[in-house]
């Protein structure tokens, strides 16, 4: 996938300039403007289809274009638009893919452009998320952070309650010690604890390891960003591994799965708890056998719940020859009421404060009240500012981890190898 | 016995080749619920329409199969024109220069195809043709033709120099001998080699990934990448379903093309 953007970039660099400009459209005539969504499940479409067909109804002069795109290629996808010139003009990523746009000057800076209503109604922790330095020196905001995940556990009811556990609410948490006891308690027979899905393992242990502070990145006054792997890193890590080769209470085959790939050993009970993103709710409600009883726990403490955040997003493509009337758009699709329907569709949790208290949102059924008190613990994560975070990542942090979890390296030299090599790789970026 | 045991063996292989199209069958028709067993069933317990109800209903599976095939049926037969003569050229006359040749194509494939995508894009950009299904048949054309060209030149080697200069001492002139020597005896390498191009047009994401971008264009497999999520979460009934169906224009045209391909193993190998 990576070399496919290079080359993608690389030969639209080339290609670049060649794209024809077509005239604005006259201030009173009617305009289209495309937005390329990424929504995938069945209500999620449903619900982006419904809010476009409805303003398309109120706004004959501003017409908007469904257009589906794919999580799976979206931003190789958009880098040949942006550099071909004809890129969509509201645009549907997730946060970690803005910073580079923004620095090439992909994206339009929406920070003063933003109407006040829509700004008020998302809490600064969430645009953080979205703030990106602009590749001049400057910063700026370059979309609209609208669905969030955090990692909640969803859990076997019926064994939780045979094996006489606690129950967590959100305002009293199990602590990770507790977890670990009671995965151990968790663990008879044919059934482990806990399954860790670890197939992708970067941003589920770098998000989990702000409950100890650990933050894997340090910047320093002039700038430059260097890995660190101290204490507060090494706790989630530590953890995770014990539960795996200590107390034998968390299934090592789970560990080369993606994230819903435990789901069906969790359904047939080999599994008790499943640490994973809210959104995977839906999988479980679509998929759970008649009569199975699940529940979704609140993310676990450390010294905090604190968990990294990453939006999903709707930027402005700078290239873009209708910025205002997509802005007037992105305001009507991400307000209040919408954001309940689009959250809803895609099982995630709503920036909007307005749209965070709708009961629908609070409701106990799957779960929604614990998932959407769980947004109270999202930061913004660390490493979405880091330059070169990417690169980090695929060569050094994900193979660094995989071994480490297949218990192949020690944690001495987990630490070792994710500073060493992932500081040679952040050298090119700190230029 | 002997006979009993290589019917067996037989009915083995066609097993193990119908394995993942019966297999896409049976997913295409289970509820979510059976999917996510861990015991897997052969036969779905509750058969079910709605994994091909939603697959079409979400997604123009139609219209991007269409335009999927013409693309495809463009690009076999454009291959196999552009690749014959020169195939044919390159087999039958020696010289260092075909020897040349010949190494060139065997050496273009060792590097990746995305290479060729620069100076590709850069033509069809020129040409005003990206994001048009002609654009996109000259860069699928341009993948398949070294291959295509190889695949070819061992066909026409392996006719028999003989049989056209029989032809000749009867009489058959230079074109005479070539349609009707030459040209049966090669229609199996040319239907093998449309299969071939068929098929890696059909199949071909990367590239209309990188010159389509309107939807409006969009091909098969951009259309069956839809039913992914983030962190590789699939929809599995819907993308089997969708995924069956576009198995179901290679089929046939299989099915259409190999009595071709049987028939021309006969012809013109005997002269009358």
């Amino acid at each position: 996938m990576r070399m496919r953007t290079a080359v993608a970039a690389s030969l639209l660099v080339l290609a670049a300039g060649c794209a024809s400009e077509s005239p604005a459209a006259a201030p009173d005539e009617p305009v289209t403007i495309k937005f390329q969504s990424l929504a995938w499940q069945k209500e999620s479409i449903a619900a982006n289809k419904e809010l476009v067909a409805e303003w398309n109804k109120a706004n004959p002069k501003i017409q908007v274009e469904y257009i589906q795109g794919s999580w799976d290629n979206v931003n190789d996808q958009l880098v040949t638009s942006f550099e071909a010139g004809d890129p969509p003009d509201v645009i549907h990523d997730d946060s970690p893919a803005l910073s580079g746009f923004a620095n090439r000057g992909y994206l339009l800076d929406v920070k003063d452009k933003i109407p006040a209503e829509l700004k008020s109604d998302i809490p600064q922790p969430a645009w953080d998320t979205v703030t990106f330095g602009d590749g001049k020196g400057g910063q700026g905001v370059y979309g609209v952070p609208f669905l969030q995940e955090s990692q909640v556990t969803i859990a076997n009811k019926k064994l939780l309650e045979a094996a006489d556990v606690r129950i967590p609410t959100p305002d009293s948490p199990w602590t990770w010690d507790e977890f670990a006891e009671i995965s151990k308690k968790l663990t008879k027979g044919d059934t482990y604890g806990v399954a860790w899905p670890m197939k992708s393992p970067v941003n589920k242990v770098l998000n989990l390891s702000l409950n100890f502070a650990g933050t894997f990145f340090q910047t320093d006054g002039a700038g430059k960003t260097t890995v660190k792997v101290g204490a507060e890193e090494r706790e989630v890590l530590q953890r995770i591994h014990d539960q795996l080769y200590k107390d034998k209470s968390a299934d090592p085959s789970a560990l080369g799965m993606g994230s819903a790939d435990p789901l069906p050993g969790f359904y047939a009970g080999k599994y008790a708890m499943l640490p994973a993103g809210v959104y995977l709710r839906q999988q479980v409600v679509e998929q759970a056998p008649d009569g199975f009883e699940w529940i979704t726990l609140p993310p676990l403490k450390g010294v905090s719940s604190e968990q990294g955040a990453v939006s999903q997003t709707l930027s402005v493509a700078a290239d873009s020859k209708y910025p205002e009337q997509s802005l007037k758009f992105i305001s009507f699709f991400l307000n209040g009421a919408n954001q309940v329907k689009l959250a809803k569709g895609d099982w995630l949790l709503p920036t909007s404060v307005k749209a965070a208290a709708d009961p629908a949102m609070t409701v106990e059924e799957n779960g929604w009240n614990v998932a959407t008190a769980s947004a109270k613990s999202l930061v913004v994560a660390p490493f979405l500012k880091v330059n070169g975070f990417d690169e980090w990542k695929s060569k050094v942090a994900t193979p660094t981890l995989q071994q480490y979890f297949a218990d192949k390296i020690t944690i001495d030299e987990v630490a070792k190898k994710l500073v060493d090599e992932g500081n040679q790789v952040l050298e090119r970026y700190n230029k | 016995m002997g006979k009993a045991l290589r019917y067996l063996a037989l009915a083995g292989y066609i097993v193990f080749l119908a394995f993942p199209l019966v297999w896409l069958l049976s997913t295409a028709l289970k509820l979510p619920q059976e999917l996510a067993s861990l015991h897997p069933t052969w036969i779905p317990r509750a058969p079910t329409l709605t994994n091909f109800t939603d697959a079409f209903g979400e997604q123009d599976l139609v219209g991007s199969g269409l335009r999927s095939l013409v693309v495809a049926v463009a690009c076999a037969v454009l291959t196999v024109i552009l690749a014959l003569p020169a195939a044919y050229a390159l087999a039958r006359y020696r010289s260092l220069v075909n020897r040349i040749a010949i190494g060139w194509v065997l050496v273009s494939q060792v590097f990746p195809f995305i290479l060729i995508i620069i100076p590709l894009f850069m033509v069809l950009r020129r040409l005003d043709l990206v994001n048009t299904l002609p654009g996109l048949t000259v860069v699928h054309v341009t993948f398949v033709l070294p291959f295509a060209l190889w695949m070819l030149q061992g066909y026409v080697r392996a006719v028999p120099r003989e049989l056209e200069e029989a032809a000749a001492v009867d009489g058959a002139g230079r074109i005479r001998s070539l349609v009707s020597v030459v040209a049966p005896l090669l229609a199996p390498g040319v239907v093998a080699t449309l299969l071939f191009a068929f098929i890696s047009s059909w199949n071909e994401f990367l590239f209309a990934l990188i010159v389509l971008k309107d939807p409006d264009v969009a091909t098969l497999p951009l259309t069956l990448v839809k039913f992914t999520g983030a962190e590789g979460v699939v929809r599995l009934g819907p993308l089997a379903a969708a995924s069956l169906l576009a198995t179901i224009p290679s089929l046939l045209f299989f099915a259409v093309i190999q009595r071709r391909l049987k028939s021309g193993l006969m012809a013109g190998a005997v002269k009358g």
